[in-house]
């Protein structure tokens, strides 16, 4: 290749030597102000969390309340992370809080009325949730019809089909082990201890994947030459979540034990996080939300990638349903409300953009836990619905601004 | 190092303008004179900092943000915004153009300048009237009640002056204002420059063709790496010296040596007929019939709408275009390109003309951009190798000479000839064995140029049939060893090198359907 020597070597073309040592300073300062930048929302996490255990005198930290946490905010958490490799590839779902209370009803048709058995209920409802996103992927992916669209119209055939299926009615009394699935928990296997050991064991092999992981993808990216973080910031961030994960379990561990919700929620974010940061079909969901045509010029199938994110949306909605039925052992004709809305909430909060191509899992999650925190903190304090609404939605709009705020000034030029 | 230009009065001094970005110096002690009356062209790389003082000048980087002072019709002028700058008549026509589609032509020129009559209603009749005066002026036959989105871009290019003059502009600057205009609406773009120019009005173009410069300009100032190199007035402009001046070397030979190895046919396209994808009774692209061998570049040369990208693109996968028919065969075995999968699977590559729109994601690194069209390459059990992706799109940013400090960087921060190697790095780790690259070169300049046709060579040097679509006919002759030209989707001819000619090719790219 012609190297033309004139040519300075490297990106920074025009420019005269500035001084090293201001410039090794503002190296350092930059790095951990776009650290900053990057673990934001984490950071808007643990505040929240610090600001409501004072509001609410520590009752917010209590292990029970914990594991409430969790409990309460599954589905939602479940949703965010459809939503967001929905609007990572520039779409939206407003039908999944409707799909949510579709299939809880027909998974009460499943296990209550027809009398399945619990698991195949669960595998039929999911299902049905699947078809549910085969119908609108159809019609967003192959007819092209605007996701808002196809989605808004799902939103009330939905809603419409679950008062359909119903019957006017409430469906209730769903076997236990269907029921565990929302409010159950995984403990005393070692029988009746003050702490439990399986939540502390779980907790204590979680971390230590963690650190494996953290310093194998450290090593692997200082031996193939890539900028790493500096050893004090990364080993900071370390000991921080792992103190808060001791503290976490050791709340679990001291109330029930690990809720059903959890693990479900730990295997989503385990594999999702792998579609999403180390798969194809992961690339091709950024690669579409960032610049479709290029996408599509580059060979790949934009249409099926659209398809499938959709099936997999509906297939999620089902799930949350089912986690919503059956925290309430009940299948009502309000399930579901305003789902979406918290969903795409926290797909936003965690940093996803409008306008597609920006945006991860672990975002989402942590920005449905802020959600979750500000509902659960302020329905503690006794504060009203109406005000908590409010706030939710000041706590969107200042998120979403201070991201762009944020990125603005990393790219201006 | 500055000649002075003799002018009776200069309109603009710039003097000694330096903007810093944090960690860089993006101009350092520029100084221009602008004369009254004249046209000016600023000459320079991507990345030189042309932009970069027009920004300056127009106010989009305030007073205070950067050094050096600005003299405006004799008097220090400090503008706070772009506004500022267009009160004094400075006003500035990018590369993008600034116009709303869905609106009307009037409407467009008077946007934020609406003609209001009573009670501070907007008088249509009054916008419109006036908009046809201005449309005279600038010589558009259109009716100020078309919609921006109904006439081209060369039109569109005239709205613009149009709208500036309704702003009584006294110094019109141009960043780059042919780079999207076919020749014919260029040669009525410059002359309309020379046309102004005689009413009084001052202009600074900025310029990567110098053949277009050397017509209009009246001085060249060219800057390097964020310096003022010299001004040099019309009188002395010549190709060389500017090209001199921008890359701070002679270049000779602006296109690399190419000894061609010529092999055994490797591509050829039988009967290819494409249809319009909306109005499906159009023939876009009729009857083609064409071939590559191996090792050989074979150009395809054609005025704008003779179908060059829209073959292509209904080739690559039916990127392009409705009822399409044809035969395509690989190394004489007949191959199927019915999705871009397939195409890019049977050994074909495209590059598009237009980057940032169909080439490359913007807000991702360089690193996926590369790795974007040969993810299989990188997969195991649907999983994508990190390390060994990191690794290739190392390799690709040294030997393509990308510059860039590292591969996650995004590609929307790098400059045209650097964006242009992200793509053809894509496409070459996708192992094609043809590769078609469309305006390759386009918004690129000069140094990065040369680089673009070495990788060209470099291709045919190793076996790979490449085509070459141009509208730039230098750069057809100067790089291919074959040269097809295209008229109204037809091939109306086809030159070995040793025949072609501008005169030669031009006759062939206008020739019409005998009807």
């Amino acid at each position: 290749m012609s190297n033309l020597e004139t040519k300075p070597a490297d990106g920074v073309a025009a420019g005269s030597q500035v001084n090293p040592v201001e410039n090794r300073f503002t190296n350092r300062f930059s790095h951990i102000l776009a650290d900053l930048g990057k673990n934001g929302i984490f950071i808007a996490l643990i505040l929240v969390v610090v600001l409501f255990s004072v509001l609410t005198n520590g009752i917010l930290l209590r292990p029970q309340n914990i594991s409430n946490l969790i409990v309460q905010n599954g589905y939602i958490l479940v949703l965010a992370i459809g939503m967001v490799m929905v609007i990572i590839a520039g779409h939206i779902d407003l039908s999944v809080g409707s799909v949510a209370a579709f299939v809880g009803a027909v998974s009460g048709v499943f296990a209550v009325q027809w009398g399945l058995p619990w698991w195949l209920s669960i595998v039929l409802s999911l299902l049905v949730g699947a078809l549910v996103g085969v119908w609108q992927g159809f019609w967003i992916a192959f007819v092209g019809i605007p996701a808002f669209i196809v989605t808004l119209a799902g939103m009330l055939i939905f809603r419409g089909l679950a008062l359909v299926v119903l019957g006017n009615a409430n469906i209730g009394s769903f076997p236990t082990e269907y029921r565990a699935l929302g409010n159950g928990f995984l403990s005393n296997v070692f029988g009746e201890l003050e702490l439990d050991p399986l939540t502390l064991g779980v907790a204590a092999i979680a971390v230590i994947a963690l650190f494996v992981q953290q310093f194998r993808t450290r090593k692997g990216r200082a031996s193939y030459g890539q900028a790493v973080e500096p050893i004090v910031w990364f080993i900071a961030k370390l000991v921080l979540i792992t103190v808060a994960i001791g503290f976490f379990a050791y709340a679990l561990a001291s109330y029930k034990g690990i809720p059903i919700t959890l693990i479900v929620l730990a295997v989503l974010v385990l594999v999702y996080g792998i579609v999403m940061n180390r798969s194809v079909f992961g690339r091709h969901i950024y690669a579409i939300g960032g610049n479709l045509h290029a996408a599509e010029l580059s060979g790949i199938k934009t249409r099926n990638v659209t398809f499938w994110l959709f099936v997999n949306m509906g297939f999620l909605a089902a799930l949350a349903g089912l986690i919503f039925t059956a925290r309430l052992n009940l299948a009502g004709p309000k399930a579901g409300d305003g789902f979406e809305l918290e969903a795409i909430s926290a797909a936003f909060i965690g940093g996803a953009a409008v306008q597609g191509g920006v945006g991860t899992i672990g975002g989402a999650i942590i920005g449905g836990l802020i959600i979750g925190v500000l509902n659960n903190g302020m329905s503690i304090m006794g504060i009203g619905i109406e005000w908590q609404q409010a706030v939710k939605g000041l706590v969107l709009l200042f998120a979403v601004a201070f991201d762009v705020y944020n990125k603005r000034r990393s790219g201006g030029r | 190092m500055t000649d002075k230009v003799d002018a009776p009065l200069n309109i603009l001094e710039m003097r000694g303008i330096t903007k810093t970005f944090p960690g860089v110096k993006a101009l350092q002690d520029v100084t221009i004179e602008v004369g009254r009356g004249q046209v000016h062209a600023i000459c320079g790389e991507n990345g030189a900092g042309k932009s970069t003082l027009m920004k300056v000048l127009s106010g989009v980087y305030p007073f205070g943000t950067y050094e050096g002072d600005i003299v405006f019709e004799n008097k220090t002028v400090e503008f706070k915004d772009i506004r500022d700058s267009e009160a004094e008549g400075i006003v500035i026509i990018h590369q993008e153009l600034a116009l709303s589609p869905y609106l009307s032509i009037a409407e467009n020129i008077f946007l934020n300048n609406e003609q209001r009559g009573g009670l501070g209603l907007i008088d249509w009749n009054k916008t419109n009237a006036e908009a046809a005066k201005l449309l005279a002026r600038v010589g558009l036959r259109e009716n100020p009640t078309t919609k921006i989105m109904d006439i081209g871009v060369g039109k569109q290019q005239l709205v613009e002056i149009a709208k500036a003059l309704s702003k009584r502009v006294k110094l019109l600057i141009l960043d780059e204002p042919t780079a999207a205009l076919n020749d014919e609406d260029s040669d009525h773009l410059l002359n309309l420059i020379l046309h102004l120019k005689e009413q009084g009005i001052t202009a600074i173009i900025i310029s990567h063709k110098l053949n277009e410069i050397k017509k209009v300009a009246d001085a060249v100032t060219v800057i390097r790496d964020g310096k003022t190199i010299e001004t040099i007035k019309k009188s002395d402009v010549t190709e060389e010296r500017i090209i001199k001046d921008m890359v701070g070397r002679d270049l000779e030979n602006r296109y690399p040596d190419h000894t061609p190895h010529i092999g055994d046919e490797i591509l050829r396209v039988e009967d290819w007929t494409a249809h319009h994808p909306q109005d499906v009774s159009r023939v876009v692209v009729d009857n083609v019939n064409i071939n590559v061998r191996r090792g050989e570049i074979v150009g395809i040369a054609g005025l704008m709408g003779a179908g060059r990208t829209e073959f292509a693109m209904s080739l690559f996968g039916r990127s392009y275009g409705s009822k399409i028919s044809g035969r395509v065969f690989k190394n004489g075995v007949e191959i199927k390109t019915r999705t871009v999968s397939e195409a890019i699977a049977n050994g074909l590559a495209y590059a598009t003309e237009d980057r940032k729109t169909y080439g490359l994601n913007l807000i991702d690194d360089i690193k996926r951009n590369i790795s974007m069209a040969a993810l299989k390459k990188l997969e195991k059990l649907g999983l994508v190798n990190d390390g060994q992706e990191w690794t290739v799109a190392n390799e690709y940013r040294k030997s393509m000479n990308i510059k860039s400090p590292t591969v996650l960087a995004k590609t929307g921060k790098l400059s045209g000839g650097n964006q242009q190697k992200v793509v053809l790095s894509k496409w070459i780790y996708s192992d094609p064995d043809v590769l078609i690259l469309d305006e390759p070169t386009r918004g690129i300049d000069v140094g990065a140029k040369y680089e673009i046709y070495s990788i060209i060579n470099k291709l045919a040097a190793e076996g790979k049939g490449v085509i070459v679509i141009s509208s730039e006919l230098p750069e057809l002759l100067g790089i291919c060893d074959r040269i097809y030209a295209l008229s109204e989707g037809r091939i109306t001819g086809e030159l070995p090198i040793e025949e072609a000619s501008p005169e030669a090719l031009l006759k062939l790219m206008t020739m019409e359907k005998a009807r």
